[in-house]
C-alpha cells in the first residue's frame, strides 16, 4: 500500500519504568480520516504508548513523525500544539460548570482576562452542531445534569475544537449503557469521516469492530500486527490478543512496518 | 467524587427538565418560580426571607432594635465579619479552609495601628499604613497558599499552624505594649466615617444602576446567546428589590441621629458592598474566576485542561489574607484602638458561617460572593438583636449556631432535589 505519508507514525518506540519494559520496539501508525484502533490485554502498554503520544512520558527511544516530520513531545501543551487531543477516560470534565465552560476550560476567550461569553457559546453551538450532537438541549445546561453519553459527546467535542488532526480516545464508551454507547461510536465515525485522524483504545471489541478501519494489537509492550477490520474476524483478533501470533492468523495485512 | 463513578449513576438518558416550558412574561416568572421551588434553586431568596423573619421578630421584642441608630451599628457591626467572609468564599470554592484569618486580620490591624503610631519613628499616612498591612497580610496568605499548593500539606494544617503562629504574635506584641489606640482618622474612617444624605442617596442609585446595566450590557454583547434570555417581569422585580434595598438602608441611615449629630450612610457600608461587587465580578466575569471554579469543581480535569492549579491556590490565598487584612482594620477602626482581645467574638468561625450560611459548599466549586454578604448580615442581625433584648453571651452563640444549622440542612435538602430534578 503506497500509502500518503501517514498522520501519526511512530518508529522503534521504547519506553520502560525501571526495569520494567512497558514499550519495546513498538511501530504504530495513523492516517487522515482513519480510526485506529489500539487494543489489547491489560498492562499490554496501551496507555504507555497513547501517554508518550501525548508527552505525559517521554519515550526512551524510537521516532515520532507527525505529517511526515520528526517531532519531539515534552508536554501536553506541545501535542496540544500539534494537534494531539486526548480524551481521557474519566472524562476531566468539571461538573459544577456548563457545557461552553468546560469547552473551553483552560482556553477561555477573554479579553483583558474577562470572559467573552458570547462568542464562547455560539462557538460552543456550532462545534456541537458539526459533530451533530443532538441530544444536549442547551449549552447552559451544568455539565453534573448531563448523561454519560451526553459527557463524552462533550469531551469529545472539545477535543475536537481546537484544530485538532489527531484525536486519541481512552476507553470512551467504559461505563456507558447500549444506546450511550452507539451514540458515542456514531460520534467516533463522524471524527474519521470529517477527516481527523483517530486513535480508538478500548477492550471491547464490538465497539472497535463497529467503528475501526483498522485495528493495532499491543501485547506484552510488542505490537503484534495491523489488521484491516474488513478481512479479519473477532476472533483473529482475540488471538493476536492472547497469544500473540500474528503470522499465523488469517487476515492479517501484509504491511506490518519495519518488516 | 470522581467524574467516573457519576457517570454510571446518570446512565439514564438527559433528565426531563420543564425548563422548555416556562412561559415568557410575567407567567414566565411564575413558571419559573413554581419550577425553581419544585427543583430546589432557591437561590439566595431564604437567607432574605429569615433575615426579614429576624428583623420583624426583633423588632417587636426588642425596644432598641428598630431605631435607626441601631440599624447604622448593625452596618459597622456586620463590615468586618463580612470582608472576612468574602475571601472565605474564594477559600471554599476551591475546597480549601483558611482557619488563621482570624488572627490575620489581628495582624492586619496591628500593622496598621503601629504605623499610624505618632512619635514611634515609622509614624505614615493612615491610607499607606493600610496598604502596608493589606499587602503584608496577602504576604502571608501567598506564603501558606504555597506550603498548600507546592508542599502539599492540607489547608486545615497550614493554616491551624498559621491560626496558631499569628495569635502568638499578637500576643507577644501586644502583651508587652498593652492596647495601641488609633488616632489616624483615614484608618478610622473605615468603618466610622458618615456620608451626607444626598452623597447617601447618590451612592443608592448608583448601586441600584448596577444591576440593570450589567444586564443591558450582556444584552447588547451577548445578543443572541442564552445568557442574554432575560425575563423582563424578573428584571424588574430583582431592580427593585436591589433599589428598595439601597433606598432603604440610606433613608433609615439617615434618620439616624445621635443626641443632636445627625447620621448617615456608613463608608463601611458603601466599602462591603462595593467589595461584593467587585469580587463577584471577579469570581463570574474574569478568566481567574472560572478557574477557580474548576479548581473547586474538579482539580484534576483542570490540571488536563492546562490550568495552573498551584497559581490559582496561591492566589486565592493571598486574597484571603487581603480580604482579613481589610476586616481586621474594620474592626480595629470601629473600637478606634487595637487590645489583646482582637479579634473580636469568634471572628473566624463567624466569617466561616456567614459564607456557609450563605450557600458556599464546603465542597468546593459552588456557591457566590453575594452569599456571605447576606450570611454576614443574617449573623450579624441575630446578634446584634439578641444583644439589645440583652440576652447573655451563651444563648447567642446557641442561636447562632442552630441558625448555622438550620441553614445548611435546608441547603442540603435544597440540594438533593436539585440532584434529582438533574440540575
Amino acid at each position: 500500500m503506497s500509502a500518503p505519508t501517514p498522520l501519526l507514525q511512530i518508529r522503534d518506540l521504547t519506553k520502560s519504568f525501571g526495569s520494567v519494559q512497558a514499550l519495546s520496539d513498538v511501530d504504530f501508525e495513523v492516517n487522515k480520516g482513519e480510526v485506529m484502533a489500539l487494543v489489547g490485554d491489560n498492562g499490554a502498554g496501551k496507555s504507555t504508548l497513547v501517554k508518550c503520544i501525548a508527552g505525559i512520558h517521554p519515550e526512551d527511544s524510537g521516532q515520532i513523525l507527525f505529517e511526515g516530520h520528526e517531532v519531539k513531545i515534552h508536554g501536553p501543551k506541545d501535542a496540544a500544539k500539534l494537534g494531539i487531543e486526548v480524551v481521557y477516560q474519566d472524562l476531566a470534565l468539571c461538573d459544577n460548570l456548563d457545557v461552553v465552560a468546560n469547552m473551553f476550560l483552560g482556553r477561555e476567550t477573554n479579553r483583558w482576562e474577562i470572559l467573552n461569553e458570547a462568542s464562547m457559546e455560539h462557538q460552543t453551538a456550532e462545534t456541537l452542531k458539526t459533530l451533530a450532537v443532538t441530544t444536549i438541549r442547551s449549552v447552559r445546561q451544568s455539565v453534573a445534569t448531563l448523561s454519560g453519553g451526553q459527557r463524552q459527546s462533550v469531551a469529545v467535542a472539545r477535543a475536537v475544537m481546537w484544530n485538532s488532526k489527531l484525536v486519541i480516545l481512552d476507553e470512551p464508551t467504559a461505563a456507558l449503557g447500549v444506546a450511550q454507547t452507539e451514540q458515542v461510536l456514531e460520534l467516533v465515525r463522524r471524527l474519521g469521516q470529517q477527516g481527523l485522524g483517530v486513535i480508538l483504545i478500548s477492550h471491547n471489541l464490538h465497539d472497535v469492530f463497529e467503528t475501526a478501519d483498522r485495528i493495532t494489537v499491543l501485547r506484552l509492550g510488542r505490537d503484534v500486527g495491523v489488521f484491516d477490520r474488513r478481512t479479519t474476524t473477532q476472533q483473529a483478533i482475540v488471538e493476536a490478543i492472547t497469544a500473540g501470533i500474528p503470522t499465523k492468523v488469517s487476515g492479517v495485512t501484509t504491511e506490518e512496518v519495519g518488516v | 467524587m470522581t467524574a467516573s463513578a457519576d457517570v454510571v449513576g446518570q446512565d439514564r438518558g438527559a433528565p426531563t427538565l420543564d425548563e422548555d416550558q416556562v412561559r415568557s412574561g410575567i407567567a414566565g416568572l411564575w413558571d419559573r418560580a413554581w419550577l425553581n421551588l419544585r427543583t430546589g434553586n432557591l437561590g439566595p431568596l431564604p437567607i432574605i426571607v429569615g433575615e426579614i423573619i429576624v428583623v420583624i421578630l426583633f423588632t417587636f421584642t426588642a425596644t432598641n432594635f428598630f431605631t435607626a441608630v441601631n440599624f447604622v451599628n448593625l452596618i459597622e457591626q456586620t463590615a468586618g465579619t463580612a470582608m472576612l467572609a468574602y475571601g472565605v468564599v474564594f477559600v471554599l470554592l476551591l475546597g480549601e479552609i483558611d482557619l488563621s484569618i482570624g488572627y490575620l486580620a489581628g495582624i492586619g490591624a496591628l500593622i496598621v495601628a503601629e504605623l499610624q503610631l505618632p512619635g514611634s519613628g515609622h509614624q505614615m499616612n493612615g491610607i499607606f499604613a493600610m496598604i502596608v498591612a493589606i499587602i503584608a497580610c496577602a504576604g502571608i496568605g501567598a506564603v501558606q497558599g504555597s506550603i498548600v499548593a507546592f508542599v502539599g500539606v492540607p489547608s486545615f494544617v497550614v493554616t491551624l499552624g498559621g491560626f496558631l503562629i499569628w495569635q502568638g504574635v499578637i500576643l507577644n506584641v501586644l502583651e508587652q505594649r498593652g492596647t495601641i489606640i488609633i488616632q489616624d482618622r483615614w484608618i478610622n474612617y473605615t468603618d466610622l466615617y458618615i456620608f451626607g444624605h444626598w452623597e447617601g442617596w447618590l451612592i443608592a442609585a448608583i448601586f441600584t444602576a448596577l444591576y440593570p446595566l450589567s444586564v443591558l450590557y450582556k444584552r447588547t454583547v451577548a445578543r443572541g446567546t442564552q445568557i442574554a434570555r432575560q425575563n423582563w417581569w424578573a428584571f424588574a422585580a430583582i431592580t427593585i428589590g436591589i433599589g428598595i434595598a439601597a433606598f432603604g438602608t440610606v433613608a433609615i441611615a439617615n434618620h439616624a441621629r445621635v443626641i443632636a449629630t445627625p447620621e448617615g450612610l456608613p463608608l463601611a457600608g458603601l466599602i462591603i458592598v462595593l467589595f461584593a461587587v467587585l469580587l463577584t465580578f471577579l469570581a463570574k466575569w474574569t478568566t481567574f474566576g472560572r478557574h477557580v471554579y474548576a479548581v473547586g469543581g474538579n482539580a484534576e480535569a483542570a490540571r488536563r485542561a492546562g490550568i495552573n492549579v498551584p497559581r490559582i491556590r496561591v492566589l486565592v490565598f493571598m486574597i484571603s489574607g487581603a480580604t482579613a487584612a481589610m476586616g481586621g482594620i474594620i474592626f480595629a477602626a470601629q473600637v478606634n484602638s487595637v487590645a489583646l482581645t482582637f479579634p473580636p467574638g469568634n471572628l473566624l468561625l463567624n466569617a466561616i458561617a456567614s459564607a456557609v450560611i450563605g450557600g458556599v459548599s464546603l465542597f468546593g466549586g459552588r456557591g457566590e460572593v453575594r452569599g456571605a454578604l447576606l450570611g454576614a448580615l443574617l449573623i450579624g442581625t441575630l446578634q446584634n438583636g439578641l444583644n439589645t433584648l440583652s440576652v447573655s453571651n451563651g444563648w447567642i452563640y446557641i442561636v447562632t449556631g442552630l441558625v448555622l444549622l438550620g441553614a445548611v440542612t435546608l441547603d442540603t435538602f435544597a440540594r438533593r432535589l436539585q440532584a434529582r430534578s438533574g440540575r
